[in-house]
């Protein structure tokens, strides 16, 4: 099977520039206008999609992803109805890579082989599970490998020298950083501690590193997009959801595809722009 | 070959599982901070001068021992067993609670942390995490559910007076669960200063552990009371359950004792069938919530489910992951009161004994009175009194219909 993931990245590396990898909830605020969502991350230059399950208690999440999750589970999104949009999807695009993101509970209720399976059938590459750290992965990670799906490892500032092998034993896909200690939409770490941080990831392994956690601005992007191989932006674009659907709106798609633009631009140019300062 | 001595209070494993529960399922960012909490309890264990203090505190700032009443008139009352109430109502602050952040607050002192954050449902964990704070001088933030504020406001107040900032939670079911999430939302934001005291035997590993440890206190001196006072073991122990650390500390010093049977009684709210409870072992299944894997009110697709109790001690929709354990074996039954059953037993209580308790251990009270009838006059019952029921009058006058 084609990896998407290393594909798309080493894509991105070949051109010189990071990739962009955009969050939103599934089902936000409800299936039909999630799956515009969709196209339209990709069609403004999403690289990679991450797709929030929605959960009932998203403990690592600040309230704008909180919300999203609420209006995503009010519209009455399940985890089957996230894996057929996906599916449906995938009959436009084979090429982008999509990773699942959310806690265990869900996945656990739907069953750890059953998800891995029917998550291979719809077109995943892979799941970040924020809950299910090392120490508890082997509820998921035999059943992901047997269908060739990465479990995407998270590293933290608080993860020191000691626990990094820990964290990358079985590690693929990418590895994600979380910047900042704290809950999703939180303040944004200096360029210069990602700078430092990446370098250190970089030392323990050849992954591409992601960098995440309060993303907001095209320029904090760019920022981040001059040292890690990936920037994640989500709240920030849950956030226009969000406003957009408390106003009704019907333009929802297009305000996130303005914005994601936005964003995509300013981290494709960041090298460029980097170089030349 | 002689047979391996088994015991069932050697749990959890190194991994903090009991059976198939248990465990440690945290953000990545919480990981260090947990092992290291691990590491700190470990050592805190070893070290005479922490149980020293700890002791210290629970003799002459608790108040312990507790007394082990024996309840005549509800024997009389209730025609059966002899029942013998073990009184954590008594403690400073009027709960068990207490006991639990005695032993967190020294960890954290140990451990160079600065600031306390704990969740609370009823308030009478957030009143005992408030009073060890200002007994130790640290800054300390309580997460509590807006509901649970609205029916729990002399707690509110009291934790006020102690020096705490109490930050109502207005998200999901404004509830217990959702202070946890809060504070644990906290927790990771803030790692470097901050020790979380969870309230109840539940969340990731350790803290089921080291909450039953400074709990085992109540099962400990009940079992020297017992037997200076009868000179034998009890035939039962009763104790409500939410989280279930009261029920854990009564339990876990008699689970190897087979004569003794222990019930736990979960709350069944309006009762099970109409789906609004908070039993989660009568009426949910094994899942992953708050750092630990238990059993949990959920729906097929794993969403967290809304609990219900008239007790807002006992409404939340886990349980401790030792207890998960102990029904999946079946070493202890567990059964359940309604809250009609609880208000009555309440009552029954002020009535008989002069003792008002809180609601949770109403709930015990309410199996103490179905089951004491069926047993012989020389059986022996006890059943933890793990609350002092002040806080709860104004929720009692409005089911009772009455207007302060």
């Amino acid at each position: 099977m084609t990896d998407r993931l290393s594909t798309r990245f080493a894509a991105c590396a070949a051109e010189g520039r990071a990739a962009l990898v955009t969050f939103v909830t599934a089902g936000d605020p409800d299936l039909t206008t999630s799956a515009a969502v969709l196209r339209a991350l990709v069609a403004s230059g999403a690289d990679v999609v991450e797709l929030g399950m929605p959960f009932t208690d998203p403990m690592a999440d600040g309230a704008s992803i909180q919300l999203g999750n609420i209006r995503s589970l009010t519209s009455g999104t399940r985890l089957r109805d996230v894996l057929a949009m996906i599916a449906e999807y995938r009959r436009e695009d084979d090429a982008t890579p999509i990773i699942l993101m959310g806690y265990f509970n869900p996945i656990l209720a739907y069953g750890p082989a059953r998800f891995a399976a029917d998550a291979r059938a719809v077109g995943l590459d892979g799941t970040i599970v924020v809950d299910l750290p090392p120490e508890e992965a082997a509820e998921l990670v035999p059943d992901l490998n047997a269908q060739g799906l990465h479990l995407i490892r998270l590293a933290t500032p608080t993860t020191d020298a000691a626990r990094l092998p820990r964290v990358l034993d079985g590690a693929s896909g990418f590895l994600y950083y979380v910047a900042v200690a704290g809950v999703t939409g939180a303040n944004a770490a200096t360029a210069s501690d990602v700078a430092a941080a990446v370098a250190r990831l970089k030392q323990a392994t050849a992954l591409p590193i992601a960098v995440g956690f309060g993303v907001r601005t095209p320029d904090q992007a760019a920022a981040i997009a001059v040292h890690a191989d990936a920037v994640v932006v989500g709240s920030a674009i849950v956030d226009a959801i969000g406003a957009a659907s408390a106003e009704r709106a019907n333009d929802i798609p297009a305000r996130v595809g303005a914005l994601v633009a936005g964003l995509a631009t300013a981290v494709r140019g960041a090298r460029l722009k980097d170089a030349a300062a | 070959m002689n047979a391996v001595p088994t015991t069932l209070r050697a749990g959890p494993d190194a991994n903090g599982h009991f059976g198939a529960f248990g465990g440690r399922y945290v953000a990545e960012t919480l990981m260090p901070l947990i092992l290291d909490l691990e590491k700190a309890y470990i050592a805190a264990k070893a070290d005479p001068a922490f149980t020293a203090e700890f002791e210290h505190l629970l003799a002459h700032y608790v108040g312990r021992p507790s007394p082990l009443y024996f309840a005549e008139s509800l024997t009389a009352h209730l025609g059966g067993a002899k029942i013998y109430l073990k009184r954590d109502e008594l403690n400073h602050t009027g709960a068990h609670k207490i006991n639990n952040c005695i032993g967190q607050i020294l960890l954290a002192k140990r451990m160079g942390k600065t600031r306390i954050i704990a969740e609370t449902g009823a308030g009478q964990h957030g009143v005992a995490t408030a009073t060890v704070a200002a007994r130790f001088g640290l800054p300390c933030v309580i997460y509590m559910g807006a509901r649970d504020i609205e029916r729990q406001a002399p707690n509110v107040f009291r934790m006020k007076l102690l020096g705490a900032e109490v930050r109502a939670v207005e998200s999901g079911s404004r509830t217990l669960k959702d202070a946890m999430n809060e504070a644990l939302r906290d927790w990771v934001t803030n790692v470097h200063d901050t020790f979380y005291i969870i309230g109840t035997a539940a969340g990731p590993h350790p803290y089921p552990e080291l909450v039953r440890d400074f709990q085992s206190v109540i099962g400990k001196e009940a079992r020297a009371q017992i037997m200076a006072a009868e000179g034998r073991l009890p035939d039962l122990l009763m104790a409500a359950i939410g989280g279930g650390s009261n029920a854990i500390g009564l339990f876990h010093p008699f689970l190897d004792d087979a004569s003794v049977r222990m019930i736990g009684v979960e709350a069944s709210g309006h009762g099970i069938e109409t789906g609004q409870h908070a039993a989660s072992l009568a009426g949910g299944r094994a899942g992953v919530l708050h750092g630990n894997k238990t059993m949990l009110l959920q729906d097929e697709d794993g969403q967290i489910t809304e609990a219900h109790s008239i007790s807002a001690g006992l409404d939340y929709p886990g349980i401790g992951p030792e207890h998960a354990w102990l029904h999946s074996i079946g070493r202890v039954e567990y059964q359940a009161a309604t809250d009609v059953e609880a208000l009555d037993a309440f009552q029954m209580l002020c009535r008989t004994e002069g003792i008002i308790p809180a609601l949770e251990p109403a709930h015990a009270l309410a199996a103490v009175k179905r089951v004491a009838p069926t047993m012989a006059a020389d059986d022996i019952i006890i059943a933890n009194l793990c609350g002092r029921g002040d806080k709860d009058i104004f929720t009692v006058a409005e089911a009772l219909g009455v207007t302060l």
